[in-house]
């Protein structure tokens, strides 16, 4: 093997093990006694301790009954208003098309996310701030979506399309029976991006709402964290493991879906 | 990532069922309809406020029941002589400066390392990618008990070195490069899996090619590879610049815009000026910039990259 080989092995598993360092810490903070949050010693103790606690001093399930609901919700209506915008981007050729087209692509590089001074006056007036639909609302007809079915519609034979017309199916019925079947790997992938981007989210749910009857996760656990009492560094790590829990494990568990998802996604 | 080429091909696509006249009006109506559950909302939602963003700059705050009155330019008078917003603007270049070429960089190391025969390279490559599925508001929290001083895992690795006790986050000359760490964490495994599917498409014939005609690795790398990889860059890119201006998840958990203004980015000083000061014209003048700067970014990448790729 040459040396040059070598020096890179180890350059590489440095990377990887400085990129692991600050997660490797979190578990062990929040898997050992709080004394030994600092200490390594490899016969601490492992507890769950620190999950209960933490699971006891704030209403975490209600945070992730929220969060559930949200992130469900969210995907439900992207999935349709994105499969009927893409499919009439893709096959109709209305008039005024091409500029709609131009409008629905602003959104790629204006993200909600910046527009919160004005959204959050729009939520205000409709009334339903400190909602599950407040947070969700501007995200739900995602340009992205839009983007990445048309793409993939586009690529759907027209035979097929044919097909289904001559046994006299209309136009939902042919989108229903043809272009969604086979846009099934686009779907998952955009599921999935969907899904952790909005677990994720934070700063827009955390303007929009005030209440646990509507906090998500990641605010929760910000208005659990932010409490200045003698902060014990082993239950917030516990807290945040449990938070990104999911997640993490749906990721450790269909790892080559997600890459793949994320790559699918980005090159679109 | 914008397609400007729909006109062009609206002939081609024109529907396969009959093009007589009375059916030709059916399409536009099936299209908008179509369309317009996405189109309401995109409207309400995204149109609607940078509209009203600029309109709302131009007048003063609602008070005890009436409404706002016209100031004109007065917000922006006002924006222009705020030493905080310029600190906020340098901060958000500084950030950027730090967190994109580093991220990409090392994204690009990344995928060559994943990509070639290293030794467990899908634990790398777990090792690389996790931090992107994980939430920032979560990151922040982990990162935040590394940088405590006197007993986080930094400390006691620089005390073991014998450095002095250091406050990280709370001294101004430190704490916005804690932040660049952070996101350069976060962001690297993203950005990496672009580049790593972008070289599995290369042909493997150039690299034999090359090694046939004595090319060396780094040579190869330079001349050959990495300009094939240029519209990767250029997607990465616009993706990373607009996470700089983005992202601010982070600065609420770890720093709150301090010490002294040290770590408040653009978008983190908006949501300071209109939610906790509620001073709501001129956190909409102040969203005009930013509006700005990321209307500059598209035009940029539209000038850059759609000459090159083609979605069709």
């Amino acid at each position: 093997m040459r040396p040059g080989h070598v020096l890179e092995t180890v350059g590489a598993w440095l990377l990887g093990a400085l990129w692991a360092l600050p997660l490797g810490y979190a578990v062990w903070t929040a898997f050992h006694p709080s004394e030994y949050s600092t200490r390594f010693v490899l016969g601490a103790p492992l507890t769950l301790e620190n999950f209960a606690k933490a699971w006891a001093a704030a209403p975490f399930a209600r945070y992730f009954v929220n969060t559930t609901l949200l992130v469900a919700m969210i995907l439900a209506v992207q999935l349709v208003l994105c499969t009927l915008a893409a499919y009439a981007f893709a096959r109709f050729a209305f008039a005024g098309r091409a500029a709609a087209f131009l409008l629905v692509l602003v959104q790629l590089m204006i993200m909600p996310d910046v527009l919160i001074v004005e959204n959050y006056r729009t939520m205000s007036r409709l009334g339903i701030l400190d909602t599950l639909w407040a947070i969700g609302l501007p995200y739900m007809a995602s340009a992205f979506g839009i983007f990445l079915l048309r793409q993939t519609f586009k690529t759907v034979p027209r035979e097929l399309d044919e097909a289904a017309r001559v046994e006299g199916a209309g136009a939902l019925e042919t989108l229903w029976r043809v272009y969604v079947p086979l846009a099934r790997p686009v779907y998952i992938a955009y599921g999935l991006v969907s899904v952790s981007y909005h677990w994720n989210n934070f700063l827009w749910p955390l303007i929009v709402t005030n209440s646990v009857q509507s906090r998500p996760l990641t605010v929760g656990l910000q208005v659990f964290s932010s409490v200045d009492q003698g902060v014990d560094w082993s239950i917030i790590t516990a807290a945040t493991l449990m938070t990104s829990g999911p997640l993490l494990v749906a990721f450790l568990l269909f790892q080559r879906q997600f890459v793949q998802s994320f790559m699918r996604a980005g090159i679109r | 990532m914008s397609d400007l080429s729909g006109m062009s091909s609206a002939r081609r696509d024109a529907p396969v069922h009959g093009s007589a006249t009375p059916r030709r009006w059916r399409v536009h109506v099936q299209g908008w309809l179509l369309l317009l559950p996405a189109a309401v909302l995109l409207v309400t939602f995204t149109h609607y406020p940078v509209v009203a963003t600029l309109y709302h700059s131009l007048f003063s705050n609602p008070r005890a029941g009436r409404a706002g009155v016209w100031v004109g330019a007065d917000n922006y008078r006002a924006m222009v002589e705020d030493p905080v917003f310029w600190r906020v603007l340098g901060n958000n270049i500084w950030f950027a400066a730090g967190t994109i070429p580093v991220s990409i960089a090392l994204a690009l190391l990344m995928a060559v390392w994943v990509n070639g025969r290293i030794a467990g390279r899908s634990l790398l490559r777990l090792a690389f990618f996790t931090p992107t599925v994980l939430p920032m508001i979560a990151v922040a929290n982990i990162w935040l008990f590394f940088y405590t001083p006197g007993y986080g895992l930094l400390e006691q690795l620089t005390g073991l070195l014998g450095l002095p006790s250091h406050n990280w986050l709370g001294s101004r000359e430190t704490a916005l490069g804690c932040l660049v760490v952070v996101t350069v964490w976060k962001e690297a495994g993203f950005f990496m899996i672009f580049y790593l599917a972008a070289l599995q498409s290369l042909s493997p014939q150039l690299g034999e090619a090359a090694a046939l005609m004595g090319a060396g690795r780094w040579y190869f790398f330079r001349r050959v590879t990495f300009p094939l990889l240029m519209p990767t860059t250029l997607f990465v890119l616009v993706n990373a610049v607009i996470n700089s201006f983005r992202l601010v998840d982070h600065i609420v958990v770890m720093t709150k815009g301090g010490p002294d203004n040290a770590t408040a980015l653009l978008l983190y000083y908006i949501y300071d000026v209109g939610f906790k000061f509620w001073d709501q014209a001129y956190a909409a003048a102040l969203t005009l910039v930013l509006l700005v700067i990321l209307a500059a970014v598209a035009l940029g990448q539209f000038l850059l990259l759609d000459r090159r790729v083609h979605y069709q």
